[in-house]
Parts: C-alpha cells; sequence; structure tokens
C-alpha cells in the first residue's frame, strides 16, 4: 500500500489530462493528449531520431561535466589543501562565480559558432563552481584530529590524503556533483534550445516550426527523465561510498 | 589460509621479544610566543616503567606528552627516546582522549592503520585481528566505528596504538570521556597488556586515584615544572579502596589543592 500511495496522484492528474483531451476541454495544440505524445515518442523511437539526440545530449552533458567538475575539483583540493594556492586564486574565481554563465550566451555564440565547443564550454562552467566550492568546504571541514592521527602515526603525505582527507571531504564532494548534475542539465537545455543543429533541444524547437507539439513535450519530458536518471546515479553512489556513514544508509 | 597468516605472526612475534623504551629529557623547555609551557623539565624514564603525569588544566602535561610523541618540537634542551636520533618514532604510539576512529573504516583497518611499514594487506588485517582479540573484540573486526560505544572505540584505539608492538605507549587522558565502570575495566585492560607486553608506559591524567591505580611513579606538574615525584611501590593488582593506594592519593591531592 505505502509503495502504491506516491503514484496515486500523478496517475490521476494523467487520467484528468487524457479525459480533458479526449472530451475537448483542452486542445491539442495548446497540449496534446498524453496518449499522442506516448505516439510521438514511439514514431521518434522508431525513425531513430529520439535517440540520435539523446546520444548528442549526453555526450555533450557528459564531457562539459568531466571537464568543469575535473577542473573544479582539482582546484578545491589545491585551494583547500593550500593556503597559498587559495590566496592567489580564491578571490578571483568568486568575482567569476557572480556572473550568470548563461548570461555569456551571446559571448559564446560569437566566440565559438554554434558548434560543439559552445555547449560544452558553458556546461563545464556552470558545472565547475558547485563543485569547486563544495570540494574546498569538504577539505576544510576534515576533523583536523583526525590529521593529527595521521600524522603521529606517521603517515606519508599522499597516504594522508587518501585515507584521511578525500573520505572525509566525500560527503561534501557528492552534495557538489549533486547540484553540479542539475546545473548541467539546465545549461544543456537552454544552450541547445537557443542555438543548436542537432540534441533534444533542437528536436523540441524543430519540432516547433512544424507546429509538433506532441514531439514538444516529448522532448520536455525526456529532459525531466535524464536529470531524474542523473541524479539517481548520483544517489545510488553516494549511498555506496559512503556506508560507513549513518546519515546516508538507506532508512 | 587467513588462519594460517595468523597462526604465523602470532607464533614469530612472542610478546617477551617487546622491551620497553627508555625516555630522557635534559632542561626540556617549550614556549608558544612569549607563553612559557614547560620550563626545564629534566626526566628519566626506566625501560618498563608505567609514569603517571598528573596536574592542573594548563600545568603543561600534555603539551609535554606530545614533545615526547614528536608531535612538537622543544624549544630548548634534549629529548631521547632510546638515544636513537632516528626511527623510534615506530615504536612510539599515542592513544588520544578522543578514540580518532576513521569513520569510513571498517574497526580491523582502522587497527590496520597502526601498521604503516607493513606492506601485505592481508598480514596487517591478520595482525589487526589479532590485536583486536587482545583487547577483547573479538569478531568486531568487519563493525563500522559509528556502531560501537564509547569504551569500545577507546578499545579499538588502544588496538591501534598496540598493534605494532610499540616500545612506548603515551596516553593523553585515554580514559576521560569514559563512564566510571567502562573506565575501571579500561584500567585494567591497559595495566593487564603493559604487564605482558613490557612496553614504557606515560599517562596523562587528572585522575589521581587512576595514577595511582595505574602508575609506578607519579610525576606532579604544576606551572611547567616538576613539583612532586613519587614512587607508588605497591603490589599488582591493585585493589581499589586500598588504604595506602588511599594515602599516596591523598598526599598528591593534598599538593594539587594547595593554590
Amino acid at each position: 500500500m505505502k509503495r502504491i500511495l506516491p503514484w496515486l496522484v500523478p496517475i490521476a492528474i494523467l487520467l484528468a489530462w487524457q479525459a480533458g483531451s479526449q472530451l475537448g476541454f483542452i486542445q491539442a495544440n495548446v497540449l496534446p493528449a498524453p496518449f499522442a505524445v506516448a505516439d510521438a515518442f514511439w514514431r521518434v523511437a522508431r525513425s531513430g531520431e529520439l535517440w540520435t539526440n539523446i546520444e548528442v545530449s549526453a555526450w555533450r552533458a557528459l564531457v562539459g561535466f568531466a571537464i568543469g567538475g575535473g577542473i573544479g575539483f582539482v582546484l578545491g583540493m589545491a585551494n583547500g589543501l593550500s593556503s597559498l594556492s587559495e590566496t592567489l586564486t580564491d578571490s578571483t574565481l568568486q568575482m567569476v562565480r557572480n556572473i550568470p554563465h548563461l548570461a555569456l550566451i551571446p559571448l559564446v555564440i560569437l566566440w565559438f559558432g554554434i558548434d560543439e565547443e559552445a555547449k560544452i564550454f558553458l556546461v563545464a562552467l556552470g558545472v565547475f563552481f558547485p563543485i569547486y566550492v563544495n570540494t574546498q568546504h569538504g577539505v576544510r571541514s576534515v576533523d583536523p584530529q583526525l590529521i593529527e592521527m595521521g600524522r603521529a602515526y606517521g603517515m606519508s603525505s599522499s597516504t594522508l590524503f587518501l585515507r584521511i582527507v578525500l573520505p572525509g571531504a566525500l560527503p561534501s564532494i557528492f552534495v557538489g556533483l549533486r547540484y553540479g548534475l542539475g546545473i548541467m542539465w539546465l545549461t544543456l537545455i537552454v544552450a541547445e534550445t537557443i542555438s543548436a543543429s542537432s540534441g533534444i533541444g533542437f528536436m523540441a524547437m524543430n519540432a516547433r516550426e512544424f507546429m509538433m507539439v506532441d514531439v514538444v513535450v516529448l522532448s520536455i519530458l525526456v529532459y525531466a527523465a535524464l536529470g531524474k536518471l542523473a541524479d539517481s546515479t548520483a544517489r545510488l553512489l553516494e549511498r555506496t561510498c559512503l556506508s560507513w556513514n549513518p546519515a546516508y544508509v538507506k532508512a | 589460509m587467513t588462519i594460517d597468516v595468523l597462526e604465523r605472526v602470532v607464533s614469530r612475534e612472542p610478546l617477551s621479544s617487546v622491551t620497553g623504551a627508555y625516555v630522557h629529557l635534559n632542561d626540556v623547555t617549550k614556549q608558544f610566543g612569549d607563553h612559557h609551557v614547560l620550563h626545564g623539565i629534566d626526566l628519566t624514564v626506566e625501560p618498563g616503567q608505567f609514569v603517571a603525569v598528573v596536574g592542573r588544566s594548563g600545568c603543561g602535561k600534555s603539551t609535554l606528552l606530545r614533545l615526547i610523541a614528536g608531535l612538537d618540537q622543544p624549544t630548548g634542551g634534549r629529548l631521547a627516546v632510546d638515544d636513537a636520533s632516528s626511527g623510534w618514532r615506530d615504536s612510539v604510539r599515542l592513544m588520544f582522549q578522543e578514540p580518532r576512529l576513521l569513520p569510513w573504516q571498517r574497526v580491523v583497518a582502522n587497527v590496520a592503520v597502526g601498521l604503516t611499514r607493513t606492506p601485505d594487506r592481508q598480514a596487517r588485517h591478520a595482525q589487526a585481528a589479532a590485536a583486536l582479540r587482545e583487547v577483547g573484540l573479538a569478531g568486531r573486526d568487519g563493525a563500522w566505528p559509528s556502531v560501537l560505544s564509547g569504551g569500545q572505540k577507546q578499545r579499538v584505539a588502544l588496538a591501534r596504538a598496540l598493534v605494532s608492538h610499540p616500545r612506548l605507549l603515551l596516553l593523553d587522558e585515554p580514559l576521560g570521556a569514559l563512564d566510571a565502570l567502562t573506565r575501571i575495566e579500561m584500567q585494567d585492560l591497559i595495566e593487564r597488556v603493559w604487564q605482558t607486553k613490557g612496553f614504557t608506559a606515560i599517562v596523562v591524567t587528572h585522575d589521581v586515584s587512576e595514577a595511582v591505580m595505574l602508575a609506578d611513579r607519579i610525576l606532579l606538574l604544576e606551572n611547567g615544572a616538576v613539583a612532586l615525584d613519587v614512587t607508588v611501590d605497591l603490589p599488582r593488582p591493585r585493589r581499589r579502596g586500598d588504604r595506602e593506594a588511599a594515602a599516596i592519593e591523598g598526599r598528591i591531592l593534598e599538593r594539587l589543592l594547595q593554590r
């Protein structure tokens, strides 16, 4: 019973939506019926268009995430561990952080056109900050008593890092990871919608030109599903890596 | 296979082979900025001796222990453990007031932290499991630290300190955070392992009766200098509430409360 309860409301909404469309309360050119969307899914899935576009979008997302997240992780670690590195770079990074990265879209289009680099650059920039800030915070919040213990027990710097600093910072890094994944999809949606010749966002904009509202709605749902998939993966990873922490053990 | 390794480890290192380290401090001073914490400490601890350092908060007793542990450097004077200038730190182990276990490692891996010089993981874990048995935690190898009680965590910390067979064990108020009964159990445990292994032990405590229960010799530190050096020549195992012990305890407390 407990497992069915959360699904009751979404199912009711879907039924009402379908009924509303069939009875003519909802115009098909405003919002197509659920069955029409399912039909559109079948159509673009069969033609292969859907999979090609998902592949293109996912690739952009992951490459951008790897670049931005990687740089953010390394800088966050460096600035968490070394005060010299922090005084050198942190205030600059905080200044840049205050620029909304989506505001750079016109500039990015001027620089890169509408090619892959533009989207990857924007995703990387968006993902960078949450990972950077949370990694740095995580390193800072590692219990200094544990570090002292490691020193007293003769751990080398690399052992100290791998066995105490990194695992101690991990919960915070995961927070950054999940924030970063959210920003990754958000950035990609905006970038692909404004300027692209492939990808889910392009599929939606292209469908709009031909008034295929069902494909537009489908594209939105695909974005939602991809976002949910990324978040679930991150949470699974979190639960696996942090199984020592009572706060992350499945309730 | 695992049992095989265990047996070899246990039989290869007979308990009697571990002997205590010799500790010598000559006019050791320590200051932080303008603040003098220790003024010219002279101290010789014989191998195998159990020394307790007592004193009020801020008298410098923890600083003294940290100097001997090598976590801080003295400002002046000479400090020697075993007269060896290098490499002695491997045979010195420090136990803190808090267990300081790594929450992301299981109990056995936490104990294995004490074995930085053993490259083989299986051998490390076998020795760690043996050390856990010694402190009465057999079978808890795979537990996470978060599920242990305060006393059990401190036992794990003791196992981590003992697993490398140190020749000098330093204890910085290791029982301060435990409840009274657990404390008595831990005192007995520490006394027992000290008797079987023969290492030198220095414990910092502000509990005078604990010092009298455990130590051969009690140093009272006052304003960064040794104010009293008392030999406790009572047979072991000592009984709590023993009249002679109470007399020694009374003498030290009287001195402590003077000012």
